[in-house]
């Protein structure tokens, strides 16, 4: 399929060594590359980043809203995924 | 001629080249053909700004008359600009515009390579901060070039077009003169004679990859480092010096 | 679901301050609302670059210079960034400028003053960013995930156009009396219209009440104007400048200052296309997606062909 206009992509940036790639925002490009360059231009301007990572808006899939109650609110109740659940002696010291 | 007054007028070549190009780059602001572009250009146009005010501050310190980079910027006449006569082109269309910055981002990258090795410590020391940015801006205007060279038939004959007409200026970019002989003999600067071939190879290349011709070498303007520049130069000084020309003596 | 289920589920995220987010179910009014905030304020973002855009090859320093030119960047930018916002609504941003260009969407009426001299350029820093960011600020916890997201990254940013602008007009004032009044006049012709900027007053003000309801909008245009007002007052009197409002008198009682007129008449008449620079703007506007549009083909055919030429080769 041609289209004229420029696909949306999603940029996420890498702001220090060591951290993950987090959403920054979006912007228009013909291609990859030149969404990797875009991205540089409109979202490190001041130093935010030290890696890109560019997608095609189109391949982001998501859960819906309408989704979410069965989705999220199971796990509401599952404290024993959690450590204070579990009752050790403060003897035994920081586990 | 004096090695000061050499390094002064290399200094003055350097730092017009990009206060120029980095004005004619600033006219884009809010004309650009996607709002990415406005964003990307005027990031190049800081970036020669940028470099220009560095080494018009080195100038100044060099020839040793208290002038600062605003007094060398704004407040000489037009044959003391020393800029390359391509900076000086119209920006014309978009294609126009990027040929003319693929062909100086090409001529600046091989120079700033150089000027990284020079043993003028400044020199090398601002080469070496520039050269980064440079090197960015080479690789947008390549990805330009191959983007309109090889995109539409309209794209390919506008840029095919634009590449033609501005050719006849790439010559003076190459020109030497005593106060190059200087810089040379010094190791301040490179031998642009030596360059240009290197240039020459880089450019058909990248012609040749976004499907276009390079130009016949023919006949070639040359001038800006005498000072002789085009038409275009009055027009650019008039806005560039109004401010400063209008209200003498004013801190702003 | 039901449409009365989902209303109510919108209605109590409302309420409890939950973000609004794109794929969430919304009153169609209510998108609607918000996706003409949203466009309206990017066409600002994006026209605002013209006046000051006249200014940058006639900057009288080059520190000057590069300010301007960053914080003309930055417009573009959140420009950028409000289309985007606006995109997560399902209008992509091609539609958007056509409807700038088609005269079916507005924007910032400021904008079709003109910048006749220098000191334009710190009256609008200080004034016209000056209101923007009273506005954003306010903005930054509207309900529509998005649209706040976009404004907290541009609040952010913007925190040097209003000092840049007041650096402008400070350095005039301490300047010659040439240059001081050079600022008094631009103080003078930015003045009212920037009071403008927050629109009518709430009771003449279509979607106001609304937009407050559905926290679109978290407080109302004439409380925001007086905010500004007031903060205002006392940096135009660190300049040594005089607003040209001769009403304008602090209220002990109020804890505020009273003030005088807005000439709606000339507001109107601006929005209705008949400000100083109207149709210069939307020329130049409907220039640059004219003459870009052969170049925004090229990029396009040339990502298809590559993308095709990388099928073959994996073929």
């Amino acid at each position: 399929m041609e289209r004229k206009d420029w696909p949306l992509w999603e940029v996420f940036v890498r702001s220090k060594a060591g951290l993950s790639h987090k959403h920054s925002g979006s912007l228009h490009a013909p291609d990859a590359e030149m969404a990797i360059s875009n991205a540089r231009d409109v979202y490190t301007r001041r130093n935010e980043g030290v890696s890109i990572w560019v997608v095609e808006s189109k391949h982001i899939h998501s859960t819906l809203e309408t989704d979410s109650e069965s989705m999220f609110d199971p796990n509401e109740d599952k404290i024993y995924r959690h450590p204070t659940f579990y009752d050790i002696p403060d003897e035994v010291g920081h586990m | 001629m004096e090695q000061k007054e050499a390094l002064f007028n290399y200094l003055l070549r350097l730092a017009d080249n990009a206060a120029i190009l980095g004005h004619k780059l600033s006219e884009w602001c809010g004309h650009g053909p996607e709002l990415e572009e406005d964003i990307a250009i005027i990031n190049t146009a800081l970036d020669l700004l940028g470099h220009a005010r560095s080494l018009y501050t080195y100038a100044g310190e060099v020839e040793g008359k208290g002038r600062t980079e605003d007094d060398l910027a704004f407040l000489r006449i037009e044959r003391e600009y020393k800029n390359a006569l391509i900076t000086e082109l119209p920006n014309g269309h978009y294609g126009d515009t990027i040929a003319r910055q693929y062909l100086f981002d090409q001529f600046n990258y091989l120079l700033f390579t150089e000027l990284e090795k020079s043993s003028d410590e400044t020199i090398a020391a601002i080469a070496a901060k520039a050269i980064k940015e440079i090197r960015y801006h080479l690789r947008r205007s390549i990805e330009w070039t191959l983007r309109l060279g090889d995109g539409t038939e309209e794209s390919h004959n506008r840029i095919q077009e634009s590449f033609d007409n501005i050719w006849a200026y790439t010559g003076d970019l190459f020109v030497e003169d005593v106060s190059d002989e200087e810089i040379i003999a010094a190791g301040i600067g490179p031998d642009l004679k030596a360059l240009q071939p290197i240039w020459r190879e880089k450019v058909k290349a990248t012609l040749a990859e976004a499907t276009l011709t390079i130009p016949e070498d023919g006949w070639m303007h040359s001038g800006s480092k005498e000072g002789r520049h085009t038409e275009h130069m009055g027009h650019i000084l008039s806005e560039l010096q109004y401010m400063q020309r209008a209200y003498p003596g004013c801190e702003w | 679901m039901s449409e009365t289920d989902l209303q109510t589920i919108f209605d109590r995220k409302i309420e409890n301050e939950v973000k609004i987010e794109p794929k969430d179910w919304m009153p169609d009014a209510y998108r609607k609302n918000v996706l003409r905030q949203m466009a309206q304020h990017a066409h600002s973002e994006v026209v605002g670059m013209l006046p000051e855009g006249n200014w940058i090859t006639r900057a009288p320093s080059m520190r000057r210079k590069v300010a301007l030119l960053a914080k003309i960047q930055d417009e573009a930018g959140h420009g950028l960034y409000l289309y985007s916002a606006a995109e997560t609504l399902g209008t992509d941003r091609e539609r958007l400028v056509l409807d700038l260009l088609e005269g079916k969407a507005k924007y910032s009426s400021i904008f079709n003053y003109p910048a006749l001299t220098w000191a334009d350029i710190g009256a609008v820093g200080w004034l016209v960013d000056g209101a923007a960011i009273v506005n954003q600020i306010m903005l930054q916890k509207t309900s529509y995930g998005p649209y706040s997201r976009a404004m907290i990254r541009i609040c952010k940013e913007e925190s040097f156009h209003q000092r840049q602008g007041y650096e402008i007009l400070l350095t005039l004032c301490r300047g010659t009396e040439e240059q001081k009044a050079m600022a008094q006049d631009a103080l003078n012709r930015f003045w009212w219209p920037s009071l403008m900027m927050f629109g009518p007053s709430d009771k003449d003000s279509p979607h106001s009440a609304q937009s407050m309801a559905w926290k679109v909008k978290r407080m109302g245009n004439d409380d925001l104007r007086q905010k500004f007002i007031d903060q205002t007052v006392k940096q135009a009197d660190f300049l040594g400048l005089t607003i040209p409002d001769p009403d304008l008198k602090w209220n002990e009682e109020k804890g505020q200052y009273d003030w005088g007129q807005i000439d709606w008449e000339e507001f109107y008449n601006v929005i209705k296309g008949n400000g100083p620079c109207n149709k210069e703007r939307l020329a130049a506007r409907q220039a640059a997606y004219d003459n870009g549009a052969w170049v925004r083909e090229a990029a396009t055919a040339y990502a298809n062909k590559r993308a095709q030429r990388r099928d073959k080769d994996a073929a």
